[in-house]
């Protein structure tokens, strides 16, 4: 495992805190810059050569056929895979010096479930970077704590042992950990793979909530048709880099054929996708600044 | 599980009362051996959350040839250097295990399983050539390394455990939140910043560390049991790290004084001399099999008791269903039905149908009605309706909604409102209505007003709260 840099002090280290292009809400510089990214599994190339910048306070979609490198790239950014080549940039810093800025959901098939943790445990973790070195989390921490199980709807599940979850609950408990980081730009790993209904609609409420509040949320995301609805900002890759931009420009039927190759089913889903999305009044969408129709 | 444990956890006691019974051979041997095994316990807890139990089995095999070439360096039984030398090379296994790994096509299991054969491979070629070669070294009893002789402990192997213990119980108490974080979460541990590697290394050097000091008491061989064997039976116990932690030690405490209580016993009354390792891993499978079987929730036992009871519960609502079917075309009448007819729309047998019928009459559910015929109280129609609506509900849900997920759809059937949103809810009994199989429930029914498709409210939730003639449903436990 690569670490992004040689470190003396723990994560809460003032110095990070005291970063100033980090901690200065008006910085411009954007949320993600990446440069020249080369990822490389066992000589094999799983990430070319990708430039990409995001914009600020957006929901952007990272989407892909299975293998085109969409969690890799989140790796990558995060320093959890090693870059061949290549620079990153949050909030115009490296990674090392913004991390505090920076809230993580990984897939939910990376932990074993049947560690002897709780609900409440598992979002206390969220918390460990601001405690820094041997400090454990107290009343206020588990307070806090709560506080974010509330927000994803699990408080009253609180004290259960997280194999007992099911597995949109578990993705809510991830998703709780991340806000208890209280990060400016979080990236997730498939949060809405495999779940429930109720937990879709507890997520995607939480990523709205998140943008309102000027965060930025990048998120993989395997299922095309909700694509138009849930993203203002698009990431199309399969490998390279195939579009990226607002979701009503770039996700269009020739980009998904470029990134999906000859794949029919899933054109077809994705044309009923965007279909529904900008049918309605294409006119006005266009005078919008980017962003899909969203119900309601 | 607790009475047990306070009953025999106060070490001070027991060692007073040892030390009137035994010899101070064997109290120090009893010392050493409970203050390894609870060492062990805790810090081989981690190994094993971390699903790498057997990396504890391939870093003591690799400490063999370490021992061996420190005799050879020193010329000489040196205990501090011999553990150092398991150290060395103990370490180099699980570096060569993590190599294989990351750089070549070879997967963790089978690298364990390369590194810790020819680890030991080479250990006993260089032991028997050292006993072979000289005086000192058949004298030195290299051997005892690989099985194992608590007899052979000496108050310095004691202090050499007491140091480790020490070492180890300080780190956990001060790196507990790091450990927790790390062991269950290295991703998100290094992108909050914390130097996994680094932790992770620390966890391994102090898993090597109690390795070795325990060689020369348990052996290569078998160490790894008390590595792995208290931590596995504790999870049985408990979901929880700290409590855990605490019983492993226990438990690995105890495995080390009753395997060496059980050797001495051996050896005083029936003359017969066991290797150390293999009388304290049978200790140890003790705890385990006592674990596996008897624990709450998670043991064996209470599992059967577990799938016993939702085996009941299963078949009182498919009772109730099949008998809610049967009485709905006459509702609002409250028609009567035999057995036989139970046994008919049923896998049942006669005998099983007729058990679960005189379950569902001492329940208040059911009442006979004439030879062989029952027919569904009051309360019986209400639960039967709510079990009916759920189950309807739950299949639709899975007939045309289900492209969602059907990961939760073993859940309780009682619970739909609380797995499902109320929109999706209210839409399929929406359905369910249109269609007149919506099962409506209450004291309304039951009292004979007609079943009126028009008159029942949209939503279950409005239900919930009760009040004049909207059904009701009814809410168990």
């Amino acid at each position: 495992m690569n670490l992004p840099a040689p470190r003396v002090s723990g994560p809460n280290l003032p110095r990070d805190e005291a970063a100033p292009a980090a901690a200065d809400p008006a910085s411009t510089a954007p949320p993600v810059e990446v440069h020249d990214m080369t990822v490389a599994y066992h000589r094999k190339p799983v990430l070319w050569d990708i430039d990409l910048i995001l914009p600020e306070g957006k929901l952007v979609g990272v989407i892909g056929p299975n293998g085109a490198g969409k969690s890799t790239l989140l790796k990558a950014i995060l320093g959890l895979v090693p870059m061949v080549s290549g620079r990153v940039e949050i909030y115009g810093r490296p990674y090392a010096e913004s991390r505090r800025l920076v809230g993580y959901v990984p897939q939910r098939e990376s932990v074993d479930w049947d560690f002897p943790v709780d609900a409440l445990g598992v979002v206390e973790m969220g918390l460990y970077g601001r405690l820094g070195w041997f400090r454990r989390p107290g009343r206020a921490e588990r307070e806090k704590a709560m506080g974010c199980l509330r927000q994803v709807g699990m408080a009253d599940l609180a004290r259960r042992q997280i194999s007992q979850l099911s597995g949109g609950q578990q993705q809510r408990v991830f998703l709780a950990r991340a806000l208890a980081q209280e990060a400016r730009i979080y990236f997730m790993d498939e949060p809405m793979a495999g779940v429930d209904a109720a937990t879709e609609e507890a997520v995607i409420g939480i990523l709205q909530e998140l943008r309102s509040s000027g965060k930025t949320v990048v998120v993989v995301q395997h299922d095309l048709q909700t694509v138009p609805a849930y993203f203002d900002h698009v990431i199309l890759l399969n490998l390279r880099l195939v579009a990226a931009g607002p979701t009503s420009e770039v996700f269009t039927a020739e980009n998904l054929r470029h990134t999906y190759g000859g794949r029919l089913t899933i054109l077809d889903e994705a044309a009923h996708a965007i279909e529904r999305a900008y049918q309605p009044a294409p006119e006005d969408r266009k005078a919008e600044p980017p962003g899909p129709a969203r119900p309601g | 599980m607790m009475a047990m444990a306070y009953s025999v956890s106060s070490p001070a006691p027991l060692a007073a009362a040892v030390g009137g019974f035994f010899d101070y051979n064997t109290t120090v041997v009893l010392a050493g051996t409970g203050l390894l095994g609870l060492v062990s316990g805790v810090i081989g807890s981690f190994a094993v959350l971390r699903r790498r139990a057997l990396i504890g089995d391939a870093l003591s095999h690799a400490a063999l040839p370490g021992i061996c070439l420190a005799f050879i360096l020193t010329g000489q039984r040196h205990f501090t250097a011999l553990l150092a030398g398991a150290f060395a090379t103990g370490l180099l296994g699980v570096w060569t295990v993590s190599f294989l790994r990351r750089h070549t096509r070879t997967k963790e299991d089978a690298a364990i399983g390369i590194v810790l054969s020819v680890f030991f491979g080479v250990g006993i070629v260089l032991s028997r050539s050292i006993q072979s070669m000289s005086v000192e070294g058949s004298k030195a009893g290299l051997d005892n390394f690989i099985f194992g002789k608590t007899a052979g402990m000496l108050a310095e192997d004691v202090y050499a455990t007491l140091a480790a213990a020490a070492l180890i119980g300080v780190a956990v108490v001060v790196f507990y939140k790091e450990f927790k974080l790390v062991s269950f979460d290295s991703d998100f541990s290094t992108v909050q910043g914390w130097p996994t590697l680094l932790l992770d290394l620390v966890l391994m050097g102090l898993l090597a560390l109690t390795a070795v000091v325990g060689l020369p008491a348990v052996g290569v061989v078998l160490m790894a049991a008390l590595l792995i064997v208290p931590g596995a039976a504790a999870r049985f116990w408990t979901d929880r790290l700290g409590p855990l932690l605490c019983l492993s030690g226990l438990f690995g405490f105890l495995t080390g004084i009753g395997g060496t209580l059980a050797g001495v016993v051996a050896s005083d009354i029936w003359q017969v001399h066991l290797p150390a390792g293999p009388v304290i891993v049978l200790a140890g499978a003790a705890f385990f099999l006592l674990s596996m079987l008897a624990a709450p929730r998670r043991g064996v036992l209470a599992r059967l008791l577990e799938l016993l009871r939702l085996s009941r519960r299963v078949a009182e609502q498919n009772l109730l269903r099949t008998a809610y079917e049967m009485t709905e075309p006459h509702l609002p009448r409250r028609a009567p039905f035999g057995i036989d007819d139970l046994v008919r729309r049923r896998s049942w047998t006669e005998q099983e149908a007729r058990r679960l019928v005189a379950r569902a009459a001492s329940r208040g559910h059911l009442v006979p009605a004439g030879p062989e015929r029952v027919v569904l109280t009051t309360a019986g129609l209400e639960r039967a309706a709510a079990v009916v609506r759920t189950h309807r509900l739950w299949e639709l849900y899975l007939i045309e909604e289900a492209a969602i997920a059907v990961d939760h759809t073993d859940r309780d059937a009682d619970r739909i409102e609380h797995i499902l949103p109320p929109a999706l809810v209210s839409r399929l009994e929406e359905r369910l209505r249109a269609t007149k199989r919506l099962p409506a429930a209450g004291p309304g029914i039951a009292a004979g007003i007609a079943l009126d498709v028009g008159d029942i409210p949209p939503s279950p939730h409005r239900l919930e709260e009760g009040g004049g003639e909207e059904p009701k449903i009814e809410a168990r436990r």
